[in-house]
């Protein structure tokens, strides 16, 4: 098997806040391969948009720090190679687009110009070459008269366009990863859909690799290969997304399977059942599993003792005591 | 555009109306007359009254509101009692001054601010930005006509470089002028360099925090494309409101600071005009300063559609 991609080995990353150090990120490991879409999947705070800006060395700081850990893309630890060869890499080789299109554009530059910078900073093109090769960009993510739209401002489009503009300027330098941090949180379900699609044809097209950050379990099952939950900070299971839809082991995953509706399924009518109790705050230091609180099965090792990841499958994995004990496990939903 | 300009011009000349009532029933109601103070303590009633009449002064409020408007409106212009000219004229002649001298005080201020204020918000809570803020309360606190003395006190009687006061006028020496009004734009600038500085450290740090510089860096753009392009333009906004107020305000002279250096600007002119009851400079400079104002305001909020796009010119 070649080497992948991107390789996340034990990041660690704090925020120094007036309550304590609160550790966002505790020790995540994630490699993706090239031409692979991996899933990162949590509720809101469990640490995922942290985890992807600190690929990227675009975390805060202060506040935040990247404490530990290594991010090796393609042989290169990012967290070593200093700011100037980081940047170089930024919208070239890794690429990013973010939850709130509203937000992350400009509002006073016209977006044929941010579409075109990336090419003017890593490619060295002159102006009217970028501007050209950004319209032909902002036809392919199908913004209708591309052309006539480039002196357009971001408030003169959509939501759903402003999105697609995201993409464009993201894409636009052919990069070998894309992180997409919730592209599709904030839009309309039928745009949704759109966008998804747009991006897994650019995908296709371009063979590159995705890490596709989201809340919505139904994104990452029909985009994904390969699906990592998180929880307050750290990655609690990690299997193939077929895997982890029929077979969920971590008691968290199958709390949000639970917690997710299921279109024509035979609990049709039924309460969504939610997890009980609430995320425990990132400044605490826990002894045992952070799941253990507000999990079903937990028993005394639970709360003593960290579980490591353990193999469940040939790529599924958890990080659950009851994968020793399985006859603890109740019956629950 | 053209409606929104028409649409301005017409909020500006309704404004001017009614400054225009405003400075007149002021004037009007202010005690002392115009005509005892023309003819001295010792004039007889009877010329007191033929002078009276004369100025117009023995009819009523609107009357003589009206006259003076239509002085205005024909371009007649009212005259001066105490220099014996038109007002229009002496406004002229004061503005030579004080114009370039609020020009001035407005580059030193913003060549100052700008670098500083970006310069601190790049560095915040460091060493620079805590030395920046120290410098910038200082200019808060110290009051300009007292800076306005230290300058002289250094550059003119120290080094000998500028001269201590007075102005030679443009016609006749235009590098003395310069160099006259030189200090006082100085020291008029960097008192409100220090506003301005605050203001744009504040408008960048928080468009620091912004989703669109996030989005600017994740591009791979260079740290300077990221401050002076992205984040500037958006930072200026609230910057340029400020700016326009000042220029306004400066423009309407700067009384204290031309008394310090013996300018004959426009604020020397209103301050003596007060002082010799000669009411219709005081009516139509005031006036003048009103418009100033508002015409300023007026440029500044075509420079806003000009910045940020989501201004509409409607």
């Amino acid at each position: 098997m070649s080497p992948p991609l991107l390789d996340i080995q034990d990041l660690q990353v704090d925020f120094h806040t007036p309550e304590g150090i609160a550790r966002a990120v505790d020790g995540v490991s994630l490699a993706v391969l090239k031409g692979e879409t991996v899933g990162l999947v949590g509720e809101s705070g469990c640490g995922k948009s942290v985890t992807s800006l600190a690929i990227l060395g675009l975390i805060p700081s202060p506040p935040g720090k990247i404490s530990a850990g290594r991010t090796l893309f393609e042989d290169r630890n990012l967290l070593a190679i200093g700011p100037q060869a980081l940047r170089r890499l930024r919208g070239k080789e890794i690429s990013m687009i973010f939850q709130e299109p509203m937000t992350s554009l400009n509002p006073v530059l016209p977006i044929g110009r941010q579409v075109a910078e990336p090419l003017m900073v890593h490619r060295n093109l002159p102006r009217s070459a970028a501007m050209e090769q950004a319209a032909d960009y902002l036809e392919r993510v199908k913004i209708p008269s591309a052309r006539k739209r480039l002196n357009d401002y971001p408030h003169q489009l959509s939501g759903g366009m402003r999105q697609r503009v995201m993409i464009a300027m993201a894409m636009i330098c052919g990069p070998k990863l894309l992180i997409a941090d919730e592209p599709t949180t904030a839009l309309d379900v039928t745009i949704q859909a759109q966008i998804l699609s747009l991006m897994m044809a650019l995908k296709e097209e371009s063979r590159m690799s995705m890490l596709l950050i989201t809340h919505d379990l139904g994104v990452v099952a029909q985009t994904a290969d390969r699906v990592l939950v998180m929880y307050a900070g750290e990655v609690v299971e990690a299997a193939p997304v077929t895997d982890l839809f029929d077979h969920p082991f971590h008691p968290y995953t199958q709390g949000l399977l639970r917690s997710m509706p299921r279109l024509g399924g035979h609990d049709r009518g039924r309460r969504l059942k939610e997890i009980p109790g609430t995320v425990p705050p990132s400044t605490e230091t826990l002894v045992g599993c952070k799941f253990a609180d507000r999990c079903p099965d937990a028993f005394d090792r639970c709360r003593k003792e960290k579980p490591e990841p353990a193999g469940i499958d040939r790529d599924h994995w958890a990080r659950c005591w009851l994968f020793e004990f399985p006859k603890k496990r109740g019956v629950h939903g | 555009m053209i409606p929104y300009f028409i649409k301005k011009c017409i909020t500006l000349l309704l404004l001017l109306l009614l400054v225009s009532i405003t400075v007149f029933s002021v004037l009007f109601v202010l005690p002392g007359d115009p005509a005892q103070i023309m003819l001295g303590i010792n004039a007889t009633p009877e010329s007191l009254a033929n002078l009276r009449s004369e100025l117009g002064l023995d009819q009523s409020f609107w009357a003589q509101y009206f006259q003076w408007l239509a002085q205005l409106v024909t371009s007649q212009g009212s005259r001066s009692l105490n220099y014996d000219m038109p007002v229009n004229t002496l406004i002229v002649s004061r503005l030579a001054v004080t114009g370039p001298i609020a020009l001035l005080a407005m580059v030193f201020a913003v060549i100052i601010s700008l670098p500083m204020g970006i310069y601190a918000a790049c560095r915040q809570n460091r060493p620079a930005d805590v030395s920046v803020m120290f410098f910038t309360q200082f200019g808060l606190a110290v009051p300009e006509f007292w800076l306005g003395i230290l300058l002289i006190l250094f550059f003119s009687v120290k080094l000998g470089w500028f001269a201590a006061g007075g102005f030679p006028g443009w016609t006749v020496d235009v590098w003395g002028s310069f160099k006259a009004i030189l200090l006082p734009a100085f020291a008029l600038g960097v008192i409100r360099a220090s506003i301005l500085t605050r203001l744009t450290r504040s408008s960048m740090l928080e468009v620091l925090r912004e989703d669109y510089i996030r989005t600017a860096r994740a591009k791979g753009l260079m740290e300077r494309t990221v401050i002076y392009t992205h984040a500037l333009r958006n930072a200026l906004i609230p910057v340029l409101t400020i700016m326009g107020l000042q220029l306004g305000q400066l423009l309407a002279g700067a009384i204290i600071i031309e008394n310090v250096y013996y300018l004959p600007g426009l604020g020397r002119l209103v301050f003596n005009a007060i002082g010799q009851r000669d009411l219709p400079v005081v009516r139509d400079v005031v006036l003048f300063m009103a418009a100033a104002v508002v015409v300023v305001n007026f440029i500044i909020d075509l420079a806003y559609a000009y910045i940020d796009p989501r201004v509409k010119l409607k």
